[in-house]
């Protein structure tokens, strides 16, 4: 018998808003998290424009402080803001000192798309090339390691189920969620934290922009510059944050009276194998499909019962694409088609940390009965404007609308797909 | 040899989850078993040992130092 899992805290570090309430009004009105980068402009990259979480005004700086992570990779520091943040917000205490006793029933998996690049380019590689390699100190490898994020909540917190980080480009965050559902769902932990985080450095940035992948038309309008399902959509915007869920065994939850957002009803993971048009950068439409039909075929959900999709659609050539895989997937289209919104649009790209940051926004959005807006399409791509009715897809926040079931995926590089459907309880 | 011992508690200090058991430490506490500090920072406590000290501590004498009081002979030993 397959254990029921749901959602009972959130937290989220994101570049428009750092905690629930924060992101949550930055949702509804609509507020980007983009700005201009100075620092960007002066490496003369052709996108200077991105989304940074400014956490040094965060209520939450204080734990960086009282836990010794001030030198750690801001992949660690944005996973255990956000990790504390939904822990707290699941209603559980942190232990104050770290003598308490390890708990086996719950473990994290925090992933990363590219993951600790800020400390490998500030200290690692200029101090060892310098031969002072005794500097990098006794933090430096738990301050940089992948697993940062889930190894260091752990001792915060005594986490003494599976903890690991897992990486699959932009298709991480999503990942994070399924692999930790599963995990409740078998039986093996009764609680997990999951999610992903993504750190700032130009050197973290660059690669995307050799490639030509971020946009450069908008570095003197950086609210404009990441403009999913857009006629004049030029490319993602670089961005960086955390998002945290804790998921939970249904009757464990309720036992202890948690507050449940939502069930996870099922979901998918797959790859298209860089076959049928997919490649290293582009999905193959049949990998896409099959992701969608699988994670509904696993919810035991039919297409109709979705109100809405939150999407991947990056600001990028594959947002019509997109559409046109969930209009199959779905078999709806025109009015019939769900709503849609591109959580892209306020913040950014997050790489590894999109797909769990987007999926925050669509349960605040199911907890709070609103659609936010999804800026910057006024000129809807032609080829989407054939698919659905436009007015599926909101400019101003839809307020007093209730969302009961709603659909999330995410893909990424190397042609890898997931999808969640959630449903409210 | 007062400052010395305030000089080197303010260093672990830095390290310690639990302050006061710094700050009640004595010549004789011991810093991994008394101070409770994990031991892979004792690398960090003897780099700012060197640093404010000037000097060089090499992997022998990092294996001695275990009490405040070994931390204390050592910076003389080097010192002098």
């Amino acid at each position: 018998m397959k254990k029921r899992v749901v959602v009972t805290g959130i937290g989220i570090v994101s570049p428009n808003g750092i905690g629930q309430e924060t992101f949550t009004q930055a949702l509804k009105q609509g507020i980007s998290g983009l700005r201009h980068f100075p620092e960007l402009e002066a490496l003369e990259f052709g996108c200077q424009v991105g989304g940074i979480p400014d956490i040094s005004q965060s209520t939450f700086k204080s734990w960086l402080e009282l836990y010794n992570l001030i030198t750690a990779s801001q992949m660690i520091q944005y996973a255990v803001i956000a990790g504390l943040e939904a822990w707290t917000d699941a209603g559980f205490k942190i232990p104050e000192t770290p003598d308490s006793p390890p708990d086996y029933d719950t473990g994290a998996i925090i992933g990363t798309g590219i993951g600790t690049i800020d400390i490998y380019g500030e200290r690692i590689i200029p101090i060892t090339n310098q031969k002072i390699i005794k500097k990098l100190r006794s933090t430096i490898v738990e301050h940089s390691m992948l697993s940062g994020g889930s190894a260091t909540l752990s001792s915060i917190l005594g986490l003494g189920n599976r903890l690991s980080a897992n990486s699959s480009a932009c298709n991480t965050g999503t990942e994070s969620i399924i692999e930790a559902f599963e995990r409740i769902q078998s039986g093996k932990a009764l609680r997990m934290m999951a999610g992903a985080s993504e750190p700032y450095s130009p050197w973290h940035w660059s690669p995307f922009d050799a490639m030509r992948v971020t946009t450069r038309s908008f570095n003197q309008e950086p609210s404009k510059a990441s403009r999913p399902m857009s006629a004049t959509a030029s490319g993602f915007v670089p961005s960086s944050g955390a998002g945290m869920l804790i998921l939970e065994e249904l009757e464990t939850a309720r036992q202890r009276n948690a507050p449940i957002y939502a069930e996870i009803l099922g979901g998918f993971i797959n790859s298209g194998g860089q076959r049928n048009g997919g490649s290293m950068t582009a999905p193959s439409s049949e990998g896409v499909i099959r992701c969608i039909h699988g994670a509904l075929e696993n919810a035991n959900a039919e297409p109709q019962e979705i109100d809405l999709i939150s999407g991947h659609l990056s600001s990028t050539m594959a947002d019509p694409l997109e559409i046109s895989n969930w209009s199959l997937a779905l078999n709806r289209k025109g009015k019939d088609f769900p709503y849609i919104n591109a959580t892209k649009s306020l913040v950014g790209h997050t790489i590894g940390a999109a797909g769990v940051i987007e999926t925050i926004a669509a349960l605040m959005e199911m907890k709070n009965s609103f659609i936010h807006p999804s800026l910057n399409c006024e000129d809807l791509h032609p080829d989407i404007a054939r698919i659905l009715s436009p007015e599926r897809i909101p400019h101003q926040a839809i307020n007093n609308i209730n969302i009961n079931c709603f659909a999330k995926a995410s893909f990424g590089f190397g042609d890898v797909n997931s999808c969640i459907i959630f449903k409210k309880l | 040899m007062e400052t010395l011992f305030a000089e080197i508690k303010e260093i672990i200090r830095k390290y310690a989850f639990d302050k006061k058991l710094v700050d009640d430490a004595k010549e004789s506490s011991r810093i991994i078993a008394d101070l409770k500090i994990n031991s892979a920072r004792v690398v960090d406590i003897v780099l700012d040992i060197e640093e404010k000290y000037d000097i060089e501590i090499d992997d022998k004498s990092i294996n001695k130092i275990i009490t405040i009081q070994d931390a204390m002979n050592v910076i003389s030993q080097k010192q002098g």
